[in-house]
């Protein structure tokens, strides 16, 4: 395998947390907990998993936007914020889509000089930038003419998120995190956007990772699947395989949370009951054997892992590997 | 390096009123702060032409004609306590008085708006050493310190200036903090740190546009306090010196004549109130046609 165009090593953030004069000391937000995976050039990777799994966070730290608490970020092989691969080159090849479309854009500015803004960082000048920007603009979609001189608050919402993925390819990044970019759009809209994502990657080779809660849309857009519990990584692995024969139960509890397309095979019990356990104080052992139908002693007791590096499909699961301890552990997940 | 773009002519294109364009058509909409605007430009336009408007030379005494009521032949406001022209005292009262009103604001808005984005910005323990140390000067009333700061300092304008300047600081370097650190977290400014700009470069491009204006509404409001404040100093003696034509200051000279006539005095405090509330309704004004969604 050739070397990974972006590859995470044990990223861990935890958010600590105010403590008074009384309060414990050392407690934190454990948002990203030892979280490792590799992308290849011109795959998407889709990570999924419920509100508040990290998944965000994990996308902002790649960004480093937030600074982790440890854990290493390297593109191509190089780590981040080295001197070969300083910070500002790496923000360069690795751009954000952010999920909110408005909050996004200046107010300010017009929408061309929003999407010049980032070329002009890089050295660019001012008129060339504006020439890019009006280029960008035509190829997401919305004519120059009309709308470059626009402001944001002038856009649908649509129109608006096509501004924010010109303006995070105005600088010709090799990588682009879509941060739940399509979810605050309505389904017709969400469709060209995504059709439009995915002309730019064949067109400009680039690389997706693909964040968001919509598990249909993970699957239209990704080649590789990443699912999040509580700041780790539940499951990982090829898109067709994870989504037909998911190893683990979480994996299969949110799969099965999606609506039947059969009226005849309607779905009439909550695969999934309650909420996440709070990430301050994770359940020790497996994170997700508060909610597991198939939960054991081993359990709460040992934190299963994902088995091995370097394999295609992988979870962090008893049941998965054999020799665990769990009765299930020879057979597969029902 | 980037490459350079696709060669794409720049056509004309269709431009939206941008932000400054809309709050001038909401503001010219409102009779009321279009009103205030001009009651301010005509106060400007007297005190920048005071020597041609005025009638009499404000300095210009006779003790034979000493606090002749308003409508007396020749001086249609009436003469002060030394036989002075009332009319041409106030024509003239407006350069200082003004004067004293928007200097100190427009230096503490230079010194307090830097402090606070710079605050705003920084956020953590940077944001908390500076804010705290604005706190210190913000425990004393407003009145009291620029009135302790002058009196150290002694009396007339510069000191006069620089103590209501340093009183102005803290309130303006507060709401410039509180609207900096909203403006920090949005997406915008996460996305201009992605694309890899430096802080100087975010606070010019995108944080500056986004907060200068209610800093800037805001220190408006404070012109009318600045007024009051340096009519307060000069009225016990420790900012403009007599003989100087200074409203507050000739409220306090003729303090004595209120029981000989009462309409004299009141004249001083009169155009006291009358910009001071012309600056408050242009501000309120302007900041109701600068509450637009966008």
């Amino acid at each position: 395998m050739s070397t990974p165009i972006l590859e995470v090593v044990d990223l861990i953030k935890h958010f600590p947390l105010a403590t008074g004069l009384l309060g414990r000391a050392g407690s934190a937000v454990r948002a990203v907990d030892g979280v490792s995976f590799a992308v290849q050039e011109r795959e998407t990777l889709g990570i999924v998993g419920e509100s508040g799994c990290g998944k965000s966070t994990t996308a902002r730290l790649l960004m480093q936007l937030i600074v982790p608490t440890s854990g290493a970020i390297r593109y191509q092989g190089q780590t981040v914020g080295t001197k070969a691969l300083p910070l500002k080159e790496f923000r360069r090849q690795v751009q954000m889509v952010f999920q909110d479309s408005y909050a996004s854009l200046n107010p300010r500015l017009t929408v061309e000089d929003s999407i010049a803004f980032a070329p002009t960082v890089h050295g660019v000048s001012g008129d060339q930038a504006v020439r890019k920007a009006r280029a960008l603009l035509d190829r997401v979609g919305l004519e120059p003419a009309r709308f470059a001189g626009r402001y944001p608050h002038e856009l649908s919402g649509g129109q608006r998120q096509r501004v924010n993925i010109a303006r995070a390819l105005a600088v010709e990044p090799r990588v682009l995190l879509l941060d739940e970019a399509v979810s605050a759009l309505d389904k017709s809209v969400e469709a060209q956007v995504l059709n439009l994502l995915l002309d730019l990657k064949d067109e400009m080779g680039l690389t997706y990772l693909f964040i968001s809660h919509d598990l249909e849309v993970v699957r239209f857009m990704s080649t590789q699947v990443l699912v999040m519990y509580l700041g780790r990584i539940a499951e990982v692995g090829p898109t067709e395989a994870l989504y037909t024969a998911s190893r683990h139960p979480y994996t299969t509890a949110l799969l099965g949370s999606l609506l039947s397309m059969d009226p005849d095979n309607r779905r009439t019990q909550a695969p999934l009951a309650g909420d996440p356990p709070n990430p301050i104080d994770p359940p020790p052992g497996c994170r997700f054997h508060t909610r597991c139908a198939y939960a054991e002693p081993v359990c709460s007791t040992r934190e299963p892992d994902l088995g091995g590096v370097g394999l295609a499909h992988a979870a962090a699961c008893h049941m998965a590997h054999p020799g665990t301890g769990h009765s299930r552990a020879a057979g597969r997940v029902a | 390096m980037l490459q350079t773009a696709a060669p794409v002519a720049l056509v004309p294109i269709e431009r939206s009123p941008g932000y400054w364009a809309t709050v001038w058509s909401r503001f010219r909409r409102d009779p009321v702060a279009v009103g205030a605007g001009l009651v301010v430009l005509a106060l400007i336009l007297m005190a920048v032409f005071a020597p041609l408007i005025a009638p009499q030379d404000p300095f210009k005494g006779m003790a034979l004609r000493r606090l002749r009521p308003p409508g007396t032949d020749g001086y249609p406001l009436g003469t002060d306590e030394l036989g002075r022209d009332m009319l041409s005292r106030l024509i003239y009262g407006a350069r200082l008085s003004l004067f004293m009103g928007v200097t100190p604001v427009l230096l503490a808005l230079g010194a307090g708006a830097t402090i606070g984005i710079v605050a705003g910005y920084a956020g953590g323990w940077v944001n908390t050493i500076m804010m705290r140390i604005i706190d210190v000067f913000f425990a004393f009333p407003s009145v009291l310190l620029a009135i302790a700061l002058s009196g150290a300092l002694g009396a007339g304008i510069a000191n006069g200036l620089i103590s209501l300047t340093v009183v102005f600081i803290p309130p303006i370097a507060r709401i410039a903090e509180s609207v900096t650190t909203s403006v920090r977290t949005r997406d915008y400014v996460e996305a201009a740190r992605a694309s890899g700009a430096g802080p100087l470069r975010i606070i010019r491009t995108q944080v500056l546009g986004n907060v200068m204006g209610p800093i800037f509404v805001y220190a408006m409001s404070l012109v009318a306090v600045s007024m009051i404040l340096a009519s307060g100093l000069s009225f016990l003696g420790l900012g403009v010196k007599p003989p100087e034509p200074e409203w507050g200051l000739m409220l306090n000279t003729l303090r004595t004549a209120m029981y000989i006539q009462p309409l004299l005095c009141a004249l001083p405090g009169l155009m006291i109130f009358l910009t001071s509330i012309a600056f408050n309704m242009l501000t309120d004004g302007l900041r109701s046609a600068m509450d637009l969604k966008a």
